[in-house]
């Protein structure tokens, strides 16, 4: 194996890494602050794709199409979803599940009915191609790589450094206590759901250039996601970082040594190993008080 | 052979209970329309395939009802979608056979689906057709094939883009029995012309990052990859080609893209270049395709999806079936399956598709096709061709009493040597 | 109060399930009995999870795991033994051991919770990767291929006398609805005997079980074994419902459709789950004859609806509505007594103090 390969295959693990953390973030976002677990967190993404396959069909810069018109409009479907249906479950986690899995099944219905089984999505990754020697990558993915850690920092600066996030953690951690103290948490709880939906649909429009946009497309993604954020634990971003770190390392290396079927397996095994060694997560052990 | 005698036993058996409501039935459809059932996906994961074909069905019976229908009697369509589950296939076909008693069933998409439902179909002997392109080997008497198989379309595409990029090869298939078999088929034929796989890969069919396996095939630097992913989380793989500069340097040839309409999921100069085959292409150039395409974009207006080898081949497969009820002038299912043994032709926008006695597949004109600018250029086309690897193993004529899916475990398995 | 004086409304269901047994197949088309052995099977896969689940708290998101290899186990054992009595044995006890090492290794390791339902769902989406691979001739346990994406068709139901006589599809239905009925009275019994307050105390407050000086773990171990147990005797079912056993069992969909009828039918109750089951097999059944509207949206709104209006699923909500009405005539029967006396006491005051 020539050096050239081993850099060229670094980045893609890389890669496969940051694309873990970014399809899963959105759903971290709502279970960790709101122990919601959301099974239309996959159609969100599809929402996402939909969102700027028709924004720049439209004639909208794919720029703004991807980084500011996708994020805002899931954003606003999750607003609009939590008022409509999350908030009348608050205090019954379980039925959430219900809730969402119905939501689902209506998201991936109605935009099959609006836009038929599939869609033409002639946008093209708007980068050329970076050689390593003989190898070449998508400069986009690059740029996905460089997008993701930006994005974490911003939720880290977000939760750390604001007022905004002060009150989020402190609801977090204990919502009574928020609430005696003069916080709106059903408000909080609207916004989280809202961040989360537009981190999901941020995702959704950053792959929409390089992956298929279907309305079934979510079922590709809600398994995955949902494993890496739970082996991640309870603590958002470090958890999902670091579950995406192993899993997806996991994966990327047993896929190319063995190929993508027992990558997959592998990823799967490995996050059955570790819940077993840290039952409540990577952050149930360690980066306990990280964020 | 006790199973097997038993098994006839469970079916006389069966059948007799069938008796009684059957009596009524008959006497129902003698007043009743002719019963048409379809079962195809119209939800969930696969409905991209399964929405042009109800699409395509419906337009067929519209026609033959609009000229009279078929022995002066009107054809009723049911459409049953079974929602991407094997399960409800099943259930549906028990409901057609045993509770509507249709006359015919045109059903299944993937293989899962077809084998799933063949028995039921057998054992409550409603003639069965099966219009999907898929990896051959079905040979059972009640069962019609109508789709491409492999000796159709894999060994006129391999060596013609062979000769035209080079020997080695590079195969990615969908980690299922479809794509492991055809893997295999394109094995056999990449070796039967002198040239060399470098490596096969399957994808679980949910995989969207191919990230990593660009890079092997990267690495590998064969001539062509040949492609047999299915579905929509595999259109990933094309972007991320493209998008890695190889669709320059490397390209692809398949059996499985733009079955799902995928050439036009995917940009110009994303798919520019590929090369597929099969038995059908909208961009056919005939009368009988024009006419055709125009009474479809007619009847589905705007939404009118692009057609492609699966919604072509269930409209030919109606006028086939309608064909044979016509000749044979009742709509008993051994009647109609006898003429359709002979050898029965239609003259359909593919061209002339005709049932292949021994195998009950079809004798049908196979295209390679070039993709430019979301469309395909036809650049080659071959005429009448038999199902060859299916005749290797399956002879209804020497054995009518067969219902066998020899390919269920692979090609070796059947006796078929690969290199 | 025994717990057989307990058990009224358990036999109550029993009784309607023979009738229904009895009286289904005079009434029903050939075509609605066999399918309606497919929907047994699945009750079935529900009864185990509102076992599990529902009385043990165990958030098993995997479940369709057991039923699975349940399915696979007796399919393989019936072509292998031509018999189907030690092939349904086979396949409970292949459900069962593999749920005892899943088991072993979740509980003694702590892990609960969400966490738990990861482990599952991951466990039974790792089978479905696998058993996908497994379309070549080398994957062969005797004398059954397991047949990749494709499956194995499922050899019938035969009489443990005489093997070569395969019951009709009405005869599986009996046996289906049989073994149903039988598992709902035993799970039913048991979670009224002392092993099923213990499992329920486990449930409601852990710590205080393990104080108390119960093996949390093994209570936990036991129900999640009897669970798996039920689960592969629907998985038994199942294929003999369908003709046929595919991965497909493992898939996410049906992992996340389990858990749907629970919740619908009412968690904390047995014969919710069941009816959840049935009602939306039918539902789904019924929703494919039309091709109008996509059926993804019909049942994500019927969903949708049902949580926010019937919150605590069917069951509990009937009976909720029912003791409402009982308390409800009770208390007005009360009212009304008091009323009653009041004006007699009244009028008898006013008699006797001659106001």
């Amino acid at each position: 194996m020539d050096l050239n390969l081993v850099i060229a295959l670094g980045i893609q693990i890389i890669y496969g890494i940051a694309n873990l953390t970014l399809i899963s973030l959105g759903l971290a976002i709502i279970f960790g602050m709101m122990r919601v677990i959301n099974l239309a967190h996959g159609e969100f993404i599809m929402l996402g794709g939909y969102t700027v396959v028709i924004s720049t069909n439209a004639g909208v810069n794919i720029w703004i199409s991807m980084l500011i018109v996708a994020p805002v409009v899931v954003g606003v479907i999750g607003v609009l979803v939590e008022r409509l249906l999350i908030r009348w479950l608050y205090g019954r986690m379980i039925d959430t599940l219900l809730a969402t899995w119905g939501l689902s099944l209506l998201l991936i219905g109605l935009v099959t009915s609006i836009f038929g089984a599939s869609t033409a999505t002639t946008i093209s990754p708007p980068l050329g191609v970076v050689s390593i020697g003989d190898y070449t990558s998508s400069a986009y993915e690059l740029l996905l790589i460089g997008i993701t850690v930006a994005l974490c920092l911003i939720i880290f600066l977000t939760l750390k450094l604001t007022r905004l996030g002060l009150i989020a953690r402190g609801t977090m951690q204990n919502e009574e206590m928020a609430s005696a103290l003069g916080v709106s948490t059903p408000r909080i709880y609207m916004l989280t759901f809202g961040f989360g939906a537009a981190i999901s649909g941020f995702a959704g429009g950053l792959l929409a250039p390089v992956t298929g946009v279907l309305p079934t497309i979510g079922v590709a993604y809600i398994a995955k996601s949902f494993i890496t954020v739970i082996s991640g634990g309870a603590v958002i971003l470090a958890g999902t970082v670091s579950a995406s770190a192993v899993l997806g390392g996991v994966n990327g290396i047993v896929s190319f040594l063995t190929g993508p079927t027992i990558g997959e397996v592998a990823l799967l095994f490995a996050a059955i190993l570790l819940l077993r060694l840290m039952p409540r997560g990577i952050t149930g052990r360690f980066f306990r008080k990280g964020l | 052979m006790t199973f097997n005698k038993n098994r006839r036993r469970f079916l006389a058996g069966a059948s007799i209970a069938l008796a009684a409501p059957a009596i009524i039935g008959r006497v129902q459809a003698a007043t009743d329309d002719i019963k048409f059932v379809s079962i195809l996906d119209q939800s969930g994961g696969l409905d991209i395939y399964g929405k042009p074909m109800v699409d395509t069905t419906k337009l067929a019976i519209e026609e033959i009802n609009a000229d009279g229908g078929l022995l002066g009697r009107q054809i009723d369509l049911k459409v049953y979608d079974p929602q991407s589950s094997i399960q409800l296939y099943t259930q549906f076909a028990t409901q057609a056979a045993a509770g509507d008693k249709a006359d015919v069933v045109h059903a299944g998409i993937t293989s899962a689906s077809r084998e799933a439902i063949r028995p039921t179909l057998a054992r409550f002997q409603t003639l069965y057709f099966y219009n999907v392109l898929y990896e051959g080997g079905v040979c059972d008497f009640n069962c019609f094939c109508t789709g491409s198989t492999p000796a159709q379309t894999v060994e006129k595409l391999v060596p013609y883009t062979m000769n035209k990029w080079g020997k080695k090869v590079y195969v990615v298939a969908a980690d299922y029995n479809y794509g492991q078999i055809t893997a295999q088929w394109v094995q056999k034929y990449v070796s039967d012309n002198g040239g060399e796989v470098v490596e096969t890969e399957f994808f679980p069919l949910d995989v969207t990052n191919f990230g990593t396996t660009i890079k092997k095939i990267q690495a590998a630097k064969p001539d062509m990859v040949m492609s047999a992913l299915v579905g929509g989380a595999h259109v990933s793989f094309y972007r991320q080609y493209a998008a890695a500069g190889m669709n320059q340097s490397v390209p692809i040839a398949s059996t499985t893209f733009g079955i799902g309409n995928e050439h036009k999921l995917i940009s110009g100069e994303e798919g520019d270049g590929m090369i597929c085959a099969y038995s059908y292409f909208e961009e056919i150039e005939s009368e009988a395709n024009a006419s055709f395409t125009s009474r479809f974009k007619d009847s589905m207006g705007d939404d009118a999806p692009a057609l492609n080898e699966l919604a072509a081949r269930s409209y030919e497969a109606a006028y086939l079936w309608a064909e044979a009820v016509k000749q044979a002038g009742s709509i008993d299912r051994m009647q109609v399956i006898e003429v359709l043994r002979t050898g029965l032709s239609i003259d359909g926008p593919s061209g002339t598709v005709a049932i292949e006695p021994k195998t009950n597949h079809a004798l049908q004109n196979v295209y390679l096709a070039e993709l430019k600018d979301q469309s395909f250029n036809i650049v080659e086309s071959y005429e009448a061709q038999p199902p060859t690897d299916t005749l290797l193993v399956c002879d209804l004529v020497g054995n009518p009493n067969q219902s066998t899916f020899y390919f269920q475990n692979g090609l070796e398995a059947a006796g078929i040597e690969i290199q | 109060m025994t717990i057989f004086r307990d058990m009224r409304a358990t036999f109550t269901i029993a009784v309607i399930g023979i009738l229904f047994m009895v009286l289904a197949p005079t009434v029903l088309e050939l075509f609605a009995i066999i399918n309606l052995t497919t929907a047994i099977a699945l009750a079935m896969l529900a009864l185990s999870l509102a076992l599990v689940w529902g009385y043990g708290g165990i958030l098993c998101f995997g479940q369709t795991a057991f039923f699975g290899v349940g399915a696979y186990a007796y399919t393989v054992a019936a072509i292998n033994s031509g018999d189907a009595a030690t092939a349904i044995l086979i396949a409970v006890v292949v459900a069962i051991i593999f749920a005892s090492v899943l088991g072993y290794f979740m509980f003694y390791g702590r892990v609960s919770d969400v966490y738990l339902a990861v482990i599952t769902l991951t466990v039974s989406l790792i089978l479905f990767s696998l058993i996908r691979r497994t379309s070549g001739p080398e994957y062969k346990i005797g004398d059954a291929l397991l047949g990749g994406f494709n499956g194995v068709t499922a050899p019938p139901l035969n009489l443990p006398w005489d093997r070569a006589y395969f019951l009709f599809p009405e005869h599986v239905f009996y046996v289906a609805m049989a073994f149903l009925i039988i598992a709902y009275v035993f799970t039913a019994w048991l979670v009224r005997t002392k092993f099923g307050r213990v499992v329920i105390s486990i449930k409601e407050n852990e710590l205080r079980a393990e104080l108390l000086g119960y093996d949390i773990r093994l209570y936990k171990l036991l129900i999640f074994m009897i669970g798996a147990a039920i689960a592969g005797l629907g998985g038994v079912l199942f294929c003999n419902g369908v003709g046929r056993v595919t991965p497909d069992v493992f898939n996410l969909y049906n992992s996340a459709l389990t858990i749907i009828w629970v919740i619908v039918g009412g968690r904390g109750t047995l014969i919710g789950p069941v009816l959840g089951a049935f009602g939306i097999f039918y539902l789904t059944s019924a929703l494919g004859t039309q091709s109008t509207i996509n059926n993804n949206l019909i049942l994500g709104i019927i969903l949708i609806i049902f949580v926010l209006a019937i919150p605590k699923g069917l069951v509990p909500t009937v009976r909720d509505w029912m003791i409402e009405r009982k308390d409800r005539r009770i208390q007005r029967v009360r009212e009304r007594r008091i009323r009653t006396r009041r004006t007699r006491s009244s009028t008898q005051n006013a008699e006797g103090a001659g106001e």
